[in-house]
């Protein structure tokens, strides 16, 4: 009990909370679920998340097929609109968004039916 | 004989007589309900022979400080009596025009809430027919316009719920050689449309026109809304700058839309195009509504603003009419403007076998394994006898059960088979069987074939009782 009490509050100081969210069909890459409720490991002797780590964390550990559907090179691909708390990322810095605990990321494929 | 049989086949064929006269009384209707129009608005203050229709958009003062006839003051009178909107917001409105661009399930409730709050003059784009798999969605349209252009139903759909305003119809598809005159003719433009290469050039023509855009778009179970080009706010560039890959679009007709979806966005888009018309309250620029129907949220977010690097509409860009005219959307976007369901060749002639061929081998007896790659839930609508089905993204996870199936077949046929056992693969239209075809190929299928054009050309040349969807 004590040991893991440690654990855990060992892995407040490296782990970040997240929601991550995706819609718009992007889901689909995820096994069809829309809300992840996250824990992202920050590497070791990092001090932030930037949306940048965030990408690739999420491109090893939510995507389960067809990652170009996603991604398109460090990025999302063209089509897909990155949200931080309801905030477009263009707003915030893109990639270099530097992200806190409890954020809220998500990502939108832009539809286009009718 | 059944006495019943026979009455109910004697009532059938009343129906379908008194059906067919109906549909063309109501085309007659129609036509002169325009022509009257026309008339009406050459000489604004012409009667209309009952006297029961008052003019439409009327100049004349009447006394009030507005310009409101007693008619419209009774018809739009709940409009009238809120504060934030009132006589003045009616009036913008009743001077106002706007365009629709496709009369299809975000189209349908905009339109006849458009036509019904007063927009003095609305205009219909759209090609298309009226067609049953539209009516769980497309609620502008009645069953009697089936085979008729979407246009006309809409219009005629429109001018029932008010026959005060003017409704203009342009039964052609929108493309770079039309979209300037039509959209000029215009104050906001709705994108009601299913396809990115329209999304990006109704978004350029109103840059080039300088014309406000509420777009709005639904899939499946959610549904999108934001407000383009409006007092400086962002065009459709500055938000998507390159088009996405033309298989990340997914479309109604293969990934399916819940009907009421695309009329909750439709009837937003309406209020959008309401508000910018009378000038209220603050229009969803910079701004995207998102929705999604299963969860039951909306969610807001902000989104950038314009780009001085956009190509449309940025500092050093600004579209003119003629790159506007010369700019091929098409290849663009890679896809077709007006979508036709996709037609892949993958595979050489004699990897394949149409739906004919197909049922030739059945009736010989020929033994052989059918596989059907489509989803599960599509599978469930409807497929053929004794067809395995393994959806193509499962498809190499399970080559084991194909192979057995194959073997069980052999055995049981004897020896006489000579070359194995024959694999077919089908599936909706005959892309994904070819994929299909093309893996089990490579992982030494060899025997595997495609029939071409799937359940779709099975229905249509060999048996017209299996169900299309
Ligand atoms: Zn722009």
């Amino acid at each position: 009990m004590l040991l893991f009490l440690l654990v855990s509050k060992l892995c407040r100081f490296s782990d970040m909370k997240l929601t991550v969210e995706f819609g718009g069909g992007l889901e689909l890459l995820c096994n069809s679920v829309k809300i992840h409720n996250v824990n992202v490991e920050l590497q070791s002797g990092a001090e932030k998340l930037t949306m940048k780590d965030l990408l690739s964390w999420i491109r090893t550990n939510l995507i389960k097929e067809r990652p170009e559907m996603f991604m398109k090179g460090d990025t999302v691909r063209p089509g897909v609109l990155a949200l931080v708390n309801d905030c477009d990322w263009e707003l915030s810095g893109q990639l270099d968004t530097t992200l806190e605990e409890k954020d809220v990321v998500v990502f939108i494929s832009t539809l286009h039916g009718g | 004989m059944d006495p019943d049989c026979g009455e109910a086949s004697r009532i059938l064929l009343q129906l379908e007589t008194l059906k067919s006269t109906k549909t063309e009384i109501e085309r007659q209707i129609s036509a002169l309900e325009a022509q009257l129009q026309e008339i009406n608005l050459q000489h604004p203050n012409a009667t209309v022979p009952n006297g029961s229709c008052p003019p439409v958009i009327p100049s004349v003062d009447s006394g009030y400080g507005h310009d409101l006839s007693p008619q419209m003051i009774y018809r739009y009178s709940r409009h009238l009596l809120l504060p934030a909107f009132g006589v003045q917001g009616q009036s913008k409105l009743l001077k106002s025009s706007v365009l629709v661009v496709g009369a299809g399930g975000l189209g349908s409730p905009a339109l006849l809430y458009l036509a019904a709050c007063g927009v003095g003059r609305l205009g219909i784009v759209d090609h298309d027919v009226v067609e049953l798999n539209n009516m769980h969605r497309q609620i502008i349209h009645t069953e009697g316009f089936i085979g008729q252009p979407k246009v006309r139903s809409a219009a005629t759909a429109c001018r029932s719920i008010n026959s005060t305003i003017q409704v203009v119809e342009y039964q052609e598809p929108l493309r770079t050689s039309n979209a300037l005159e039509i959209l000029s003719k215009y104050d906001i433009i709705v994108d009601a449309t299913d396809n990115a290469p329209s999304r990006y050039m109704i978004s350029d023509c109103c840059v080039v026109l300088g014309k406000p855009l509420v777009s709005g778009a639904a899939v499946g179970l959610e549904g999108q809304l934001t407000v383009f080009n409006y007092n400086d706010g962002p065009c459709y560039r500055c938000l998507f700058p390159t088009p996405p890959p033309a298989t990340a679009c997914q479309r109604c007709s293969d990934s399916g839309v819940l009907g009421v979806v695309p009329g909750v966005i439709g009837c937003l888009q309406a209020l959008e195009a309401i508000k910018i018309a009378s000038e209220i309250g603050e229009a969803l620029s910079e701004r995207m509504l998102l929705f999604d129907a299963l969860s039951g949220r909306i969610r807001i977010v902000k989104i950038r603003g314009r780009s001085l690097q956009c190509v449309a509409c940025g500092e050093n860009a600004p579209f003119s009419k003629q790159q506007f005219q010369e700019f091929d959307y098409e290849k663009f976007t890679q896809s077709p403007l007006t979508p036709l369901p996709l037609k892949l060749k993958l595979l050489r002639a004699d990897s394949r076998i149409n739906t004919k061929e197909y049922k030739e081998k059945l009736v010989s007896g020929e033994a052989h394994v059918l596989i059907d790659v489509r989803p599960e839930h599509h599978f469930k609508i409807v497929s053929l006898p004794n067809s395995l089905n393994i959806p193509l993204p499962s498809l190499e996870s399970r080559l084991p059960e194909i192979s057995s199936a194959l073997k069980e077949k052999e055995e049981h046929q004897g020896t006489d088979s000579g070359s194995g056992g024959r694999l077919y693969v089908i599936c909706r239209r005959g892309n994904d069987s070819q994929r299909a075809v093309q893996f089990l190929h490579k992982m030494g299928f060899t025997s595997a074939r495609d029939i071409i054009g799937g359940l779709e050309g099975w229905a249509h040349d060999v048996d017209p009782n299996v169900p299309t969807y």
